[in-house]
């Protein structure tokens, strides 16, 4: 610095102390990270919904619903009949409540319909051939990724149309027909071929007289689980699951008299009685051996429910049939949560009873394949790589082990995918590694201001007895918008500026829009205040090496 | 955020609120003038601040605000104190800005002349802010200031307050609250501490002079301080910003915690954000979620003796009775806004 060239009475050079590194100060820097978010954590399909959500939020539907489409092929079917474990594990519940995920998922759901969108993807052709068995939502899902990536793809369904148990098991009322088939539809112009109402009986065959590469089963579980009430005279006694397909494909709905009883505490119980009650029965009642707190269904299927007239008799058991009246007995929980026999009995008067005591596999099909194993409850033994013992041939959905939802059988779908194109390829699928979680505790709450969820509107109690129009009505789109604006962004930078605006040293650089920030540690002295800043927890303080 | 303060928004974001520094869906005019890429960077990198400090961020909030409103058309005039010392240490500078500084008293009575300087130019599009350290201007140059405000001088005077004289070892200043340790007032006897019943309050001095205006401010509340600089530039006469500090050093409290024990302070009521014309008070920020005087006291080592052997409630008791004070006397509460 000369003193020469300065102007009149100008003793220092501006900005002159980018001379002094203060970076050297420091024991602890800042990085920046991207933590994963519990939403998406949770979530059976793997769907990145925070990201999704962050282009929602700027009103760009488009890219958020690609988005989402590189995860779930079907978000209008997805918003509505998923359980949305991301909602359980969502950390606004901690602030006031669950961002409303799944209403935003229908809502672009719509705006794609409405938009007439496509998925966008550009994966060569590869020339490999895969045979998916069943069209339920594991085998669209799969058919769908392996399109995507590449693969050609044939579908084979048993029955007469695609859907599986989103049409044969998901009554109208949750999920309406026209957007189930508009989705799978989208599928099929991909590419996919499908022929209905042919069963694959030979699975040998597929690979060595059709020549497909792979194999891809998702038969689901169809057969409906037995159970042996003494009866003097039997009443009438239907199963759950054909009860719900003949809504579907009967040329009249089923008849079940004056008075139905339905046995079980799961969903498809719940979805039994509440069609009951919407084809005019006077009183559909479920019976149930353990309480509220055991049954295994949502407990908004069992609330719809009550609201809708199905009376539940919690801690029951059918001992005795006699024509129209039955015998049950009370039951009581003991220390162990299992329900136990009082002693006590009532009588309750009916026409029809109904079981829905859950699923079994139909596995008869694959016992003549060698290698595949068959486990205990039924269902098929898959490896990591969701591969039978019998090499090409992968198998998910409700057939394999694992909680039998929607959204889990179009995980399995995604998961297989990765793994079939990866084994066509003569490799293995490599799962990235899980980022750490971005829990409650990461967050500075302090930025985010209260908004309480934007609440669906739900149909009329009295609509929603006598007809099967969907309960649950979409967001609009400010209320959508509103809604994805209600996420934190947990774990991800969302550009808030808060580093860059509360560095003392100015050590934070901004890239502008869409390129975050970056740390100029020659100067950053570790004080911190920009990870404890941060509304997200984008950012973690490290020890630096000394 | 209160509807009468200066920073009210009109666009609500649930996600991220109004209160981050920016916000990418917010309109550029609507952000703050610390999430521009363009900022003036009144102080650069490579200054000898502490870890955290909060006068080198509040310092730079409340020039780079005054930059954007003058449209770099502006003088800064600074009093003795850290911010001149960590800022300047020869051969270097840390401003990027016209600065000056002659004395620890006498920076109002710079600032004035420069004021006039330019008045006699016929440069009166240039702007002059004067800034101090609490010691430079309660104790040191508050003659001057008082001069200042008398005159009605163009002048906006910014008070950076971290509570004590912080540069030459954590004296006590005249802004130095009760019971907190420093090093004239250490933590022994019966009371340790500085004493009760002591100290100005410089704001209401200030309005006590009738000057256009004259308003508090927190380095925990950007957008407030920002509304608050350039409300002041686009009068003319004289102004007084007074904004906290918070001193990692002197307070004893953790680096990274400097925007929460200021905003602590705002919360528990302790520090009130408002603002008064010619002697009036006409608006104050309503608390967003109210904390009692004990989560901001616990963040600081300096009044750790309150609690450590055994809880001194009584004394807690007087401190949270000044900030109840404060909540009635500014109407910091608000049923509907204090969300």
């Amino acid at each position: 610095m000369s003193s020469k060239s300065l102007p009149f009475a100008i003793t220092l050079d501006p900005g002159t102390s980018l001379a002094n590194e203060t970076g050297s100060w420091r024991t602890e820097k800042p990085v920046y990270l991207d933590r994963l978010p519990p939403c998406n954590n949770a979530c059976p399909a793997g769907e990145n919904i925070q990201q999704w959500l962050f282009h929602a939020e700027s009103g760009d539907y488009h890219t958020a619903w690609q988005k989402l489409m590189e995860d779930n092929p079907m978000p209008g079917v997805m918003g509505r009949v998923c359980y949305h474990p991301c909602e359980d594990a969502c950390n606004r519940a901690q602030l006031d409540e669950a961002v409303g995920i799944h209403a935003v998922e229908r809502f672009l759901g719509r705006q794609a319909w409405e938009q007439g969108w496509k998925p966008e993807f550009d994966a060569e052709p590869s020339g490999k051939r895969v045979l998916v068995v069943g069209a339920g939502p594991s085998g669209l899902s799969a058919a769908y990724h392996l399109t995507r990536l590449g693969h050609a793809v044939t579908i084979r369904e048993a029955g007469p149309m695609a859907g599986g148990m989103m049409r044969f098991g998901i009554p109208k009322y949750r999920l309406p027909r026209d957007v189930l088939d508009y989705e799978i539809q989208r599928i099929l112009d991909m590419g996919v071929t499908l022929e209905l109402d042919t069963k694959v009986e030979d699975i040998e065959a597929a690979f060595t007289k059709e020549g497909f590469d792979a194999v891809f089963v998702a038969v689901g579980a169809h057969l409906a689980k037995r159970i042996d009430i003494p009866a003097h005279a039997a009443g009438k006694i239907l199963d759950a699951i054909s009860v719900l397909r003949d809504m579907e494909t009967g040329a009249e709905p089923p008849q079940l008299g004056r008075r139905v009883i339905v046995y079980g505490g799961g969903n498809t119980a719940m979805d039994v009685a509440r069609t009951a009650k919407r084809l005019g029965v006077e009183e559909a009642m479920i019976v149930y051996r353990r309480s509220r707190k055991e049954m295994p269904a949502h407990d908004f299927e069992a609330t719809e429910a009550e609201e809708e007239g199905v009376m539940i008799h919690w801690l029951r058991t059918i001992k005795q049939i006699d024509e129209t009246s039955f015998t049950v007995e009370k039951m009581a929980i003991d220390e162990n949560g299992r329900p136990q026999p009082t002693g006590e009995f009532e009588e309750i008067e009916a026409d029809t009873l109904v079981l829905a005591l859950g699923q079994d596999v139909d596995t008869s099909f694959l016992e003549r394949v060698p290698g595949v194993e068959i486990a205990k409850d039924g269902v098929v033994d898959v490896d990591t790589q969701m591969m039978t013992g019998r090499a090409g041939l992968f198998a998910g959905g409700d057939m394999v082990p694992s909680e039998r939802t929607v959204t889990v059988a179009v995980g399995h779908g995604k998961k297989a995918a990765r793994n079939i194109d990866a084994w066509l390829r003569g490799g293995a699928y490599e799962k990235p590694a899980k980022a750490e979680i971005a829990e409650f505790a990461n967050l500075n709450t302090w930025y985010y201001d209260d908004a309480p969820k934007t609440v669906q509107p739900a149909l009329d109690v009295v609509r929603r007895q006598s007809g099967f129009d969907e309960v649950l009505q979409g967001l609009t789109e400010e209320n959508a918008l509103f809604e994805a604006r209600r996420c934190l962004s947990c774990g991800n930078c969302f550009e808030c500026d808060n580093c860059y605006g509360i560095c003392p040293d100015n050590a934070v650089e901004k890239l502008g829009p869409g390129n975050r920030f970056q740390f100029k540690y020659d100067y950053c002295k570790g004080c911190g205040m920009c990870a404890a800043e941060c509304p997200c927890g984008a950012i973690k303080m490290v020890a630096e090496e000394i | 955020m209160s509807g009468s303060s200066p920073s009210e928004q009109t666009v609500k974001f649930y996600q991220t609120g109004t209160h981050t520094v920016g916000n990418r869906l917010l309109d550029d005019a609507k952000r703050t003038v610390q999430a521009s890429m363009e900022r003036a960077n009144a102080i650069t990198s490579g200054h000898r601040a502490c870890q955290g400090c909060g006068e080198a961020l509040g310092a730079r909030y409340a020039l780079d605000a005054a930059m954007r409103a003058t449209e770099g058309q502006m003088v800064a005039v600074n009093a003795t104190g850290c911010l001149e010392v960590f800022t300047t240490p020869y051969p270097e500078t840390s401003w990027q800005i016209p600065w000056l500084h002659s004395l620890f008293g006498n920076a109002p009575a710079v600032a004035t002349g420069v004021a006039a300087a330019f008045r006699v130019k016929g440069r009166e599009d240039v702007r002059v802010v004067a800034q101090g350290g609490d010691g430079g201007t309660t104790d040191i140059g508050f003659g001057c200031l008082s001069g200042m405000f008398e005159r009605n001088d163009d002048v906006l005077y910014v008070c950076y307050d971290n509570e004590a004289y912080m540069n030459t070892g954590v004296q006590r200043s005249s802004a130095t609250p009760p019971a907190a340790r420093t090093a004239t007032t250490p933590a022994v006897g019966d009371a340790p501490g500085n004493v009760f019943g002591t100290g100005k309050n410089l704001p209401l001095i200030a309005m006590a002079h009738n000057i256009p205006y004259v308003a508090t401010a927190s380095v925990a509340d950007l957008h407030d301080l920002e509304a608050k600089v350039t409300k002041a530039m686009s009068m003319r006469g004289a102004r007084y910003v007074h904004v906290m500090v918070p001193c990692p050093l002197g307070w004893g409290s953790a680096s990274n915690d400097t925007i929460k024990v200021a905003r602590m302070a705002v919360e528990s009521g302790l520090f009130p954000l408002f603002e008064a014309e010619h002697g009036a008070v006409t608006a104050s920020n309503k608390i967003r979620r109210r904390v009692p005087v004990t989560e901001y006291l616990k963040l600081q080592k300096r009044f750790q003796h309150l609690f450590k052997p055994t809880e001194d409630t009584e004394r807690i008791a007087r401190l949270q009775a000044m900030a109840d004070a404060n909540i009635k006397r500014f109407d910091l509460l608000d049923g509907e806004d204090a969300s």
